[in-house]
């Protein structure tokens, strides 16, 4: 059977439709839904949201950034103010794939197919973004702090879509980083990966949120690396103090690209850099 | 589903399931064989075309996403008789061995070349900018070298005024 295919010219449209087929696939840039799709069966249907207008647009709020769920890792990589004041996106979105991948994959791909290695979603977290999903029923937001519910699961009811994400502006004594280990920069998944902000009153930490993924069924907060480190000092303490908390707080995946327990040490040396004096953007 | 693009400045239709990809209907339904299949998965870069001015991976492509779009393949890249800077230097470095991911990487260079994306005052910084841009380009037997040489020239050709 051949799939059918709408492709809406309107948000309005597309909600419809996702209402009308809840079971049709939707398609943005189709880097992860299109690979090896000559040898999977077709989808009933296709809601291809690929460059619909409504979804696309990167829109500078006086707070925060909104980024459109259709805009590509190409233009959020290239907007001047997620490279100035939201560098742990503008950093993923650099090593997601290669050119020909940041081209087509889109921020609502990301955040809609919820892999645990998906590169941009820590960076989600510890910038603190909330999601606008929509539905013929209406728009709702919601923090993506809980918006991973599972391995591949969601928030995200069967006839919504996700509309944007609002990425709030850090303040000036915040400082955030965003690092992936992998086999090579390009192309490959991530081992594991992770972001930061980090707020200082000097070189005292305030108050952080540490994010990482690969390291769980979902992409997580750390939330005993975040308590640890609150109060310490910028450098060997707060350091130390993230990777003793990180030791038994996580259970990272085991799988044919990585063991759990490199992942586990990979995850440690990682926030312990996130918190050692110098090493953030 | 009937889809009509311009390719390679030519009008062209074809009837297929939307879900077809955008390489397989370059090959079998229009002949353009020069665009070649690598790993499928969008990890190889073999497959690479410009979609609507954009290099991407025509495997990642649904033909039913294609409908009124513009796309040129490595066929396209020539004008006429006279190849793309890319092809000359390529050439005239040797920049190709077994020639599977030379569609391809002829394809993205032209496009990163065309686009003035090869920055950097000094030689070190455009290789590194030119290795970072063709990373989704996979090579086994060159080692790069003289590809990374062939869109350096290639890169001062296209930017001289």
């Amino acid at each position: 059977m051949t799939a059918l295919y709408v492709r809406p010219r309107e948000l309005r449209e597309a909600l419809d439709t996702r209402a009308a087929h809840p079971d049709w696939m939707v398609l943005a840039g189709g880097t992860d839904l299109m690979v090896n799709a000559n040898h999977r069966p077709e989808p009933a249907g296709i809601l291809d949201l690929w460059r619909l207008g409504e979804l696309c647009a990167i829109r500078v709020e006086d707070a925060g950034v909104s980024i459109g769920a259709g805009a590509t890792w190409w233009e959020i990589q290239n907007h001047p103010v997620i490279r100035e004041r939201l560098a742990p996106l503008a950093l993923s979105a650099r090593e997601i794939g290669a050119l020909q991948i940041q081209a087509r994959a889109t921020l609502g791909g990301n955040v809609g197919t919820s892999s645990p290695v998906g590169d941009s979603l820590p960076a989600l977290l510890a910038l603190d973004a909330e999601l606008e999903v929509a539905s013929v029923r209406g728009s709702r937001r919601l923090s993506y702090a809980t918006y991973c519910t599972g391995y591949r699961t969601t928030q995200l009811l069967p006839d919504e879509l996700i509309v944007a994400a609002y990425v709030p502006l850090p303040g000036k004594a915040t400082r955030t980083t965003w690092r992936k280990v992998g086999t090579r920069r390009a192309q490959s998944i991530s081992k594991v990966m992770g972001a930061a902000a980090i707020t200082v009153d000097g070189d005292l930490v305030v108050s952080a949120r540490v994010a990482l993924g690969a390291v769980a069924d979902r992409p997580i907060r750390v939330t005993a690396v975040e308590d640890a480190v609150r109060g310490q000092r910028l450098g060997a303490a707060a350091a130390d103090a993230a990777r003793t908390a990180l030791r038994t707080a996580i259970k990272p995946i085991d799988d044919v690209r990585s063991s759990a327990g490199y992942r586990r040490e990979v995850a440690e040396n990682l926030v312990a850099r996130f918190f050692s004096a110098g090493s953030m953007s | 589903m009937k889809v009509t693009l311009e390719i390679n400045g030519e009008s062209r239709s074809v009837d297929a399931s939307p879900w077809k990809r955008l390489l397989d209907v370059l090959r079998e339904d229009l002949r353009l064989t020069g665009t070649k299949e690598g790993c499928g998965e969008g990890e190889c870069g073999a497959c690479t075309v410009m979609l609507d001015g954009e290099a991407v991976n025509s495997c990642l492509v649904a033909i039913g996403q294609c409908d009124r779009r513009t796309v040129t393949t490595v066929e396209g890249l020539a004008n006429g008789e006279v190849l793309h800077a890319v092809q000359r230097a390529l050439v005239a470095c040797g920049g190709a061995q077994c020639g599977i991911c030379t569609p391809g990487i002829a394809v993205c260079a032209a496009h990163v070349v065309d686009r003035g994306l090869v920055t950097g005052t000094d030689d070190a910084t455009a290789r590194a900018r030119i290795r970072e841009l063709l990373a989704g380009n996979i090579c086994r037997c060159t080692g790069y070298q003289l590809i990374v040489d062939a869109i350096v020239i290639a890169a001062r050709e296209v930017a001289k005024p």
